[in-house]
């Protein structure tokens, strides 16, 4: 179990309850700012490089037409009747105690901005209906507020009219791109992925020394050579993972696990290093134009290497826009094999080998983890898995479940269709915002607490890039090891024992008469 | 936003990464070091001088297993381990090593 140092001096404090309703902290975060874009940053983009003169005239009018283009945004605007429903949803407002953390808030900086120039009460009688001019504090508090929105989703769960706050997050980083205020840490990380084919800006050299030495790590591993392809024409598969993959941890973990399932599973597969990123951080600056160009990438890469099938990696964000739009972002894909989901979840199929029974798994190699599972965000709300409602939540278990011995599932109102966010994603994960990243995580963080307490769990697994390294930075905020978070295909990796694998003897530990521990 | 190096000034973004590559030396790389509070040693000069020489070759920093798997060969497993660069360089061998080492920020999702 992991050494737990929860309530060390200065460091947050954890509450009973994940989800209790803090004290209210008017303008607690309201001084946060996030790194404004360089002018080169923005241009790269097709953005003006700095604040235009008349920004709030071309910011009034991009409000109109997204309102026009964008029916469900309108709706959204219009439709809020201030239920109260979704305040205390939102983990940055649980966190903050900020009240313009609450999802009804965060919509209101930019539906009150709407009322006053389309709508008859709020161009005649503004104040009678919370109606506001766009000014520069307002452009201000929206370029703060809207980089505290992790784009989750969360709230919209709860709405009862299902209005979508990372819909509105989306667009107001849209309307303050169109008048050159962007975000850097979004707008840089596109620039890299649509010139160098990937967020790390990791040239195809580079990439392929880099999977020659996993496959080394792979082959001392396991005696058998299992490889990392990259750009190898007339493969199957093409597997389109985050670039975190070829870089981080445990990220990398979970790569080494991909490369040992496509083995077994003796499918020729490669990696492109054109189209060499999952990720499309074109959704969280609501820029269709640029999720486009991104996936517009992947499709020629599919197309150039001749492959039938297109899976994709352990990717929250990237999962969303695959699941949800490459059809229409990037489609139609009838070059591809119509037998197969396109695209498909690295989950999908590894589930679909182990349901077949075509993976022989020694749990044992992971009876060092109790493990919990953090469903992320994006794959959770507004994507599936296995072709069947609700599929998303089950498969990582399953996978899980048949890889691990120790399995226990956190909080029901933290997980599946309301789990929780990492706290660093839809743009957040940069360390000027690490402030509100931990105060973000502190509800998940408590909400695994309690499987500590209760379970003794020790390690959380996740599949999602963002919530990896998330997690790695402020676990040790709370008392964890940094490397308590791992890849659910590094366990499947840990456990896959290999057809022709020589099996070191380890000296087995007594397993007779135990137990295995699995709940739901 | 720049750091004075016996009276040069070299520029460094919000974040103190340097901007132009070609101003580091190995006095900056003390400065910066400073800057985060991070007492160069032996072990910290090896890193630096690894991740300088992949990127020459690489145009890029390493994976931080790569890193490790390097440092592990050249300095043994007591240096060549990730809880001990973490002991090194606090933020992150990938993060904060890159910056005293002059090279730019990893961006992405790490």
């Amino acid at each position: 179990m992991a050494s737990l140092d929860i309530n060390a001096e200065g460091g947050p404090k954890f509450v009973a309850d994940p989800l209790a309703v803090p004290q209210l902290k008017c303008g607690a975060m309201e001084d946060l700012e996030s790194y404004v874009a360089h002018p080169k940053h923005n241009t790269d983009l097709g953005f003006p490089g700095e604040l235009i003169d008349n920004w709030q005239e071309v910011a009034i009018a991009k409000i109109g037409e997204l309102a026009e283009k964008n029916r469900a945004f309108q709706v959204y605007l219009d439709s809020c009747v201030k239920c109260g429903a979704c305040t205390d949803k939102c983990h940055y407002f649980l966190g903050t105690g900020d009240p313009k953390n609450m999802p009804v808030a965060r919509q209101d900086l930019l539906r009150s901005v709407y009322r006053r120039y389309y709508t008859f009460a709020g161009k005649y009688f503004p104040k009678l209906v919370g109606a506001r001019d766009l000014t520069k504090e307002v452009l201000d508090e929206w370029y703060n507020y809207y980089h505290q929105c992790s784009q989750c989703r969360r709230c919209s769960v709860f709405c009862p009219y299902g209005i979508d706050t990372a819909e509105i997050s989306m667009a107001a980083r849209d309307i303050m791109n169109s008048v050159g205020k962007g975000q850097k840490y979004c707008n840089e990380i596109i620039a890299k992925a649509s010139t160098v084919g990937n967020n790390l800006g990791l040239n195809p050299k580079a990439l392929r020394a880099t999977l020659e030495d996993l496959e080394e790590d792979l082959e001392d591993e396991t005696g058998l050579s299992v490889r990392i392809p990259l750009d190898e024409t007339g493969a199957d598969v093409l597997l389109i993972t985050p670039s975190a993959d070829f870089f981080a941890e445990p990220h990398i973990d979970g790569l080494l696990g991909y490369a040992k399932v496509f083995h077994e599973a003796g499918v020729s597969w490669t990696v492109s290093s054109y189209a060499s990123e999952a990720a499309n951080f074109g959704m969280f600056i609501g820029s269709y134009e640029n999720m486009r160009t991104l996936s517009l990438r992947i499709r020629q890469a599919a197309e150039d290497l001749g492959v039938k099938r297109i899976v994709f990696g352990e990717c929250g964000h990237a999962w969303r826009v695959a699941y949800s739009f490459l059809n229409t972002l990037a489609g139609p894909f009838d070059f591809l094999d119509q037998n197969y989901p396109i695209p498909q979840h690295i989950m999908e199929f590894t589930h679909d080998m182990i349901q077949k029974g075509e993976l022989n798994f020694d749990k044992s190699k992971n009876d060092e983890f109790r493990l919990t599972y953090h469903d992320s965000c994006n794959v959770a709300r507004g994507s599936g898995m296995g072709g069947y409602e609700g599929g998303q939540f089950d498969l990582p278990r399953e996978v899980l479940k048949a890889c691990c011995n120790n399995y226990f599932d956190m909080d029901r109102d933290t997980i599946k269709e309301s789990t929780l966010c990492c706290g660093g994603g839809g743009g957040l994960l940069t360390d000027e915002l690490m402030d509100l990243r931990t105060k973000g995580a502190s509800p998940r963080m408590t909400a695994m607490k309690q499987v500590t307490e209760d379970h003794g769990v020790t390690h959380m697994a996740a599949i999602c890039a963002i919530c990896k390294t998330q997690f790695s930075k402020v676990m040790p905020k709370f008392g964890y090891e940094m490397d308590s978070i791992l890849s659910v295909h590094q366990l499947v990796g840990n456990a896959l024992i290999l057809t022709g694998q020589e099996i070191e003897e380890d000296p087995a530990p007594e397993r007779d008469g135990v137990a295995t521990e699995v709940n739901s | 936003m720049a750091y004075d190096v016996n009276g040069t000034t070299v520029e460094h973004d919000e974040e103190g990464y340097i901007t132009n590559l070609s101003e580091w030396s190995r006095e900056l790389a003390d400065i910066i070091a400073a800057a985060e509070e991070v007492e160069m040693g032996e072990e910290h000069w090896a890193v630096v001088n690894f991740l300088r020489d992949y990127y020459e070759e690489y145009q890029i920093a390493p994976a931080v297993r790569v890193l490790i798997k390097s440092i592990k060969k050249s300095m043994g497993p007591e240096v060549g381990n990730n809880k001990y660069m973490y002991e090194l360089f606090p933020y992150g061998p990938a993060k904060q090593a890159c910056k005293i080492a002059g090279l730019p920020k990893p961006t992405g999702c790490v």
